[in-house]
């Protein structure tokens, strides 16, 4: 079996992953009732529903496998700077364009990290990446298709969709900050590593934004906005975490 | 005159009424064509229609169809029509059917042979 430096690099690895899907299904929730058309806002509502699922999955394991808190405690009892998401899916909604662009550049990283991990050495994350490997293929269609049509839409679609793109690309980057450990995950083949992780980002990212007819920014040009997942946080996860976890507070023993 | 949101988040919805008359002329963009949306259970039977959804597209149609019909139960597939294309007829033909309820000799219930298996199933009772 893995050691225990593995073991805690795994841990780290489920952890930003938790808390980057639980932060950005929450901020996707926010606008369920505000859609910008009814069908829209079941389809947006149902996919940040799915995030808070997947959250779960993988605190279940850090439950179960890794000997953490339960998942309700490492959900809505841990201080922000003990949250490693990055800080990418901490930012408020803002407008549809950018909760667009950001869902697009989320789950395009999504989708390849859990068919990474569908191959995992280590089972459990392995066995939860191939159950919800059909819910990410629909949040990467959702996203793809809606950018396609945006960028073939009006002169103004494109333009806020490229201008959203350009202004977060950093932050997008930033979803690819290595993380302790990473190597020894590498190594024993239970994760491909984030440097692997967005190059294939990239080359997705890429061909969607070709047949969308936006531009690819230069991430070579882009500085990443790191931090997230050493516990470093814009201003806006904390009141996030006040909002999120405020029913819990009131009894966090309460059976639901 | 705005019409303000009771939402705090919504405040950039300030939808402007003065110049939305009642009669204004919807341009394409403001109002979606409408997708029939067929729902398959298990493969092999048959699609059924369920509903429709309002999308610019056929591929956007097909993505919110997916959550609008298919997010309980079982689906195995689905199929998206245009309203466009699909050949309806005109509801002032409808007497082309009137005298259908009358020609009771189509509907399997009529038929004389219904004595005769009832009499062949009393007579196997005996054998």
């Amino acid at each position: 079996m893995f050691n225990k430096q593995t073991l805690d690099a795994v841990r780290s690895l489920l952890l930003f992953q938790a808390d980057d899907h639980l932060i950005i299904g929450h901020r996707n929730s926010e606008w369920t009732g505000l859609g910008p058309i009814l069908e829209e806002d079941i389809a947006f509502s149902s996919i940040a529903q799915d995030k808070i699922g997947h959250a779960l999955g993988l605190y279940t394991i850090l439950n179960e496998n890794l000997g953490e808190a339960e998942p309700d405690t490492l959900a809505f009892m841990r201080n922000e700077s003990d949250f490693t998401s990055c800080q990418l899916v901490e930012l408020p909604i803002g407008e549809y364009d950018f909760s667009l662009v950001r869902h697009l550049f989320f789950d395009t990283a999504a989708l390849i990290r859990f068919e990474d991990l569908a191959t995992s050495s280590f089972d459990p994350v392995a066995k939860l990446a191939r159950k919800v490997k059909g819910e990410i293929k629909y949040h990467v269609f959702h996203a793809n298709t809606f950018i396609k049509q945006l960028g073939h839409g009006s002169e103004e679609s494109k333009a806020r969709l490229q201008s959203a793109i350009n202004q977060n690309f950093g932050l997008a980057l930033g979803m690819f900050e290595s993380f302790e450990g990473e190597k020894l995950l590498i190594d024993q083949g239970i994760y491909k590593g984030e440097a692997a992780i967005r190059e294939a980002w990239l080359g997705e990212l890429q061909a969607v934004l070709l047949e969308a007819d936006l531009k690819m920014p230069d991430a070579g040009k882009v500085e990443p906005v790191y931090g997230g997942r050493k516990g470093f946080h814009t201003e806006y996860l904390q009141p996030l975490l006040d909002e999120m976890t405020e029913v819990f507070r009131v009894d966090p023993a309460a059976e639901w | 005159m705005k019409i303000k949101s009771l939402d705090p988040r919504v405040s950039r919805l300030e939808l402007d009424v003065v110049d939305k008359q009642p009669d204004a002329v919807l341009h394409v963009q403001d109002h979606w064509e409408t997708y029939q949306v067929f729902h398959q259970r298990k493969r092999g039977e048959k699609h059924s229609s369920v509903g429709i959804v309002h999308a610019p597209s056929a591929e956007m149609a097909l993505v919110f169809a997916k959550e609008q019909y298919g997010r309980r139960g079982e689906t195995v597939n689905m199929w998206i029509v245009n309203t466009r294309d699909v050949l309806a007829m005109d509801y002032d033909d409808y007497d082309v059917f009137a005298t259908t309820p009358d020609k009771m000799y189509r509907d399997p219930a009529g038929y004389k042979v219904n004595d005769k298996i009832a009499e062949f199933k009393k007579s196997n009772l005996h054998v």
